[in-house]
């Protein structure tokens, strides 16, 4: 059984899945509940400044996408940050601490855009023993509006800031973590790191609008009649996620950057996943939130028998592993030929893929009388729909075509070279040939 | 006190409480999140192999995506639309061996989706609306008599009538609905289903339907042909086939859609005899029907003594696996050779057989069966031809039901083909257009 415990800037937990910030993670009795089913660390409900707690909508806060069997794939919501006092909080976290000092515990904070603000708050963070804190610049609703949250997190000046402020008053990480509701991910990323931070975490929610009732035409969740957007997360927003922190990772200005993976984390290959783009653990929460903590246990065994099957010792020997394949589009191979290949044994004859070519893409497979579904490869530009729309794991395939064999589509014999759009001969751009 | 071991054929075998049971619907209708639930594993095929297996050619995967988006009753018209008996084909249809046998979830778990469930839920939620999902055309003037107000008739007489036709049904019973009213087992059409069905049905309007008139003495083609503008005959098979075996005239031995058929019409199953010993001869839907129902009725034991082999068999494997799930005994390669008793038929001779270059013998070597109650059901056949071409038995027809004689269509079980409610329907409508057509000159 591999070893999974994990060491992210310095903090240690018994394995890289943490909770992230949000409801799961709003109290001891949840904190200490999930420790014991195996969560390897959390990442504390975000904190706000002394005073009195902000509150929450009395009606619905979470709204739902589903996929087929109402299985949840999307979750946005409206609640804000942690509507206890601070006092309780930081109680509570120093107990939880005192009692799991393996377990990983950042604080999550959000206060006014202020120095004061930030000195105030650290030092009593510091007292409860957490192992670092995580600045949340990335709420979309509700603290947005109030110059917190998203609205810090969309100004690159101000990440810069106030990440300057949280290193100077508190001696632990510092992690940033980041709104996706941006243009460009790396900007906020290079001042957070500008600002001194020990590590990036992402994404935070997206802003959504997950539906409209359509009797009383109103946004959902609906508060008496009228809605506003929320923060999208769960399984949907997983490859957005994973975009934004490939970015990061290997974007010169961040590179080497510890990153907190965060965004529809469901299952062990997810994580591994997110870990091979860079991420020294992982964050969780619509997982835990439509499963229960218990799903951590899957996650751990998959990782582990999977790190087994790769021979990997521990977390740190994938982390980043896919970072040097992720590259620019003109980059990639262009004498790299395949062909979408349909084994006839396992296809059911649905047709999903022939409507889909038909229909949609390149008129690149057949339908006999029978409903023999074949690929036409003189047609077939391997665009990899059919594949996406099969029911059928494994059924349709994508090969690659042999070196020194001719494509049917192009007429071309396939060349054994690298060959990309940068030398190619219809970009004007490329250097001109000798 | 009448007991299943009580000999003879009599009534209340089984209490009240468990015969109710026993004929309650064989399938609950699925509630809306089973539906859904079902619903979701359709894959929207490409040219669905499901469409091309049900006669009436429903748009399986449009309806089914219908129920999935929250919309049953749409899902509904897109059922009635090609096929206005979907309420009752959703029940009795032989979903094995025709749109769920072809679904490709059969093909990639051998669980396909459940069509003929979901379309009775679809069905169902229009149906227990008010009124009918559609609109009469303006009138034509045009008058059609159809024959028979079975499915085929019916479906026939919707369809002309939603045209703007005027429709007169002549039906030879007193009750609409054909073997849907008579035939067919009680639990797969409860609740007098099958005549609320023709009730609502009839809410399109511009049909009549006149009760006891068959064709016959006084009601004959030609006047119908000169009467009408055209006519079409929809009967169903008023002839049984008879068995050619000793004893076969004794107290006891009946036909099985006589049974059938006092058993639907029956107010109170407590008080329909029936034997303790109950052999059925036979292999087709009608034969499980007589069965599984004799069963159910309080028989001690029912067998069924088909002829030939499993495989021979025209009822599916299904209402096979039915019947032996409610205890009825299949014996197959068997065939009666006489009925014995003194005055009332008692025990029954059976004869084992074998095919030998595809024709059936017997053996030579007999057994016997105990038997109080003994049930034909080795086919039906059509009365008269009434004068128009045959093919083989039955009414010859060229697309879309035409028959030798001008004016006349057909279809439904007096026409080849499959005899199912499901084909019935195809063969009306499709002849309604054709009339339609031939009446307006579109």
């Amino acid at each position: 059984m591999a070893d999974l415990t994990n060491d992210f800037l310095g903090v240690k937990s018994p394995n890289p899945f943490w909770l992230a910030s949000a409801p799961p993670t709003d109290k001891e009795y949840n904190v200490r509940r999930a420790f014991e089913a195996g969560w390897g660390g959390v990442v504390w409900k975000t904190l706000g400044a002394e005073g009195p707690p902000v509150v929450n909508v009395n009606g619905p806060r979470y709204g739902a996408i589903y996929g087929a069997d109402r299985r949840l794939l999307g979750l946005n919501n409206i609640e804000l940050i942690t509507d206890r006092s601070l006092e309780t909080n930081l109680e509570e976290m120093a107990r939880v601490k005192s009692d799991y000092p393996d377990h990983a515990l950042i604080a999550s904070i959000m206060v006014p855009c202020e120095e004061e603000a930030w000195a105030a708050i650290l030092p009593r963070v510091a007292e409860t023993g957490a192992d670092g804190i995580e600045l949340n610049f990335g709420c979309p609703h509700g603290m947005s509006e109030r110059g917190m949250g998203a609205a810090v997190g969309q100004v690159p000046e101000y990440i810069e800031m106030v990440t300057r402020w949280c290193k100077k008053h508190y001696d632990r990480p510092v992690i940033v973590k980041l709104t996706p509701n941006i243009t460009d991910i790396r900007k906020p990323a290079t001042a957070a790191r500008n600002g001194g931070a020990d590590a990036v975490s992402l994404i935070n929610t997206i802003n959504s609008i997950t539906s409209v009732n359509l009797d009383s035409f109103a946004p959902e969740p609906t508060i008496d009649g009228k809605g506003t957007h929320g923060g999208y997360c769960g399984p949907a927003v997983k490859p957005i996620a994973m975009s934004m922190v490939s970015e990061i990772a290997r974007d010169p200005e961040t590179h080497g950057l510890p990153i907190s993976g965060i965004g529809g984390i469901t299952t062990w290959r997810d994580a591994a996943e997110f870990m091979t783009l860079g991420c020294g653990t992982v964050q969780v929460c619509t997982a835990a939130m439509t499963y229960g903590f218990k799903i951590v246990e899957e996650m751990k065994r998959g990782l582990s028998e999977w790190m087994d099957d790769k021979g990997f010792a521990s977390t740190s020997d994938f982390v980043g592993k896919a970072i040097p394949n992720v590259t620019d589009w003109q980059y990639l191979n262009l004498n790299y030929v395949t062909k979408a290949r349909i084994d006839q044994d396992a296809c059911i004859k649905c047709g999903r893929c022939y409507a889909a070519c038909e229909d949609t893409s390149h008129q690149a497979i057949s339908m006999s009388p029978d409903r023999v579904f074949e690929v036409e490869d003189d047609e077939c530009v391997a665009c990899n729909l059919c594949v996406d729309v099969c029911p059928v794991e494994e059924c349709i395939t994508m090969e690659r075509l042999p070196t020194g064999s001719v494509d049917p589509r192009t007429g071309k014999r396939i060349e054994t070279d690298y060959a990309n759009w940068t030398t190619h001969p219809n970009n004007p751009l490329a250097p001109a040939a000798e | 006190m009448t007991s299943q071991l009580t000999p003879g054929i009599v009534p209340g075998r089984l209490g009240p409480e468990e015969i109710g049971k026993n004929f309650s619907d064989l399938h609950a209708p699925l509630d809306r999140h089973e539906a859904t639930v079902a619903a979701d594993r359709c894959y929207f095929c490409h040219e669905a192999p499901c469409v091309t297996a049900c006669p009436t050619e429903i748009d399986i995967p449009l309806f089914i995506r219908q129920i999935a988006t929250g919309m049953p009753e749409a899902a509904a018209k897109t059922i009635f639309e090609q096929n206005i008996l979907g309420g009752m084909c959703a029940r009795v249809c032989p979903t094995e061996t025709l749109c769920e046998e072809a679904c490709v979830r059969e093909a990639a778990e051998g669980k396909p989706v459940e069509i003929g469930r979901l379309q009775r839920h679809a069905t169902d939620s229009l149906m227990s609306r008010q009124g009918h999902p559609f609109h009469r055309a303006a009138e034509t003037g045009k008058r059609v008599a159809v024959v028979g107000a079975g499915p085929a008739g019916l479906a026939c007489a919707h369809r002309l009538a939603m045209k703007g036709h005027t429709v007169t049904i002549y039906e030879a019973r007193s009750k609409p609905g054909g073997l849907n009213e008579y035939g067919i087992a009680a639990y797969k059409a409860t609740d007098a289903f099958a005549a609320r069905e023709v009730d609502w049905l009839l809410g399109i309007g511009g049909i009549t339907i006149e009760y006891d008139r068959p064709l016959g003495a006084d009601l004959d083609l030609e006047t119908l042909r000169t009467d009408f503008d055209a006519v079409f005959l929809g009967m169903g098979l008023g002839g049984v086939n008879a068995l050619d075996a000793p004893g076969n005239d004794r107290d006891g031995v009946a036909d099985a859609v006589d049974f059938i058929a006092e058993l639907r019409q029956s107010e109170n199953l407590t008080k329909l005899p029936v034997g303790r010993h109950v052999v059925v001869i036979g292999g087709g839907m009608t034969a499980v029907d007589a069965a599984v129902q004799s069963k159910l009725l309080g028989a001690e034991q029912v067998t069924l003594a088909y002829r030939r082999g499993p495989d021979k068999m025209p009822a599916s494997q299904y209402e096979r696996d039915l019947a032996t799930s409610k205890g009825v005994r299949i014996l197959t390669h068997v065939m009666p050779k006489a009925m014995h008793g003194n005055g009332s038929v008692a025990e029954i001779e059976l004869e084992y057989t074998q095919e030998i270059d595809g024709s059936l013998q017997g053996t030579g070597e007999t057994f016997r069966l105990p038997a109080d109650q003994v049930f034909r059901a080795i086919g039906q056949s059509l009365v008269s031809g009434l004068g128009l071409d045959m093919a083989g038995s039955k009414i010859a027809t060229s697309d879309n039901g035409r028959t030798s004689l001008d004016k006349v269509w057909a279809g439904g079980d007096c026409t080849p083909g499959e005899d199912l409610t499901v084909v019935a329907v195809s063969e009306g409508r499709d002849a309604a257009e054709d009339i339609h057509a031939a009446l307006t000159g579109a």
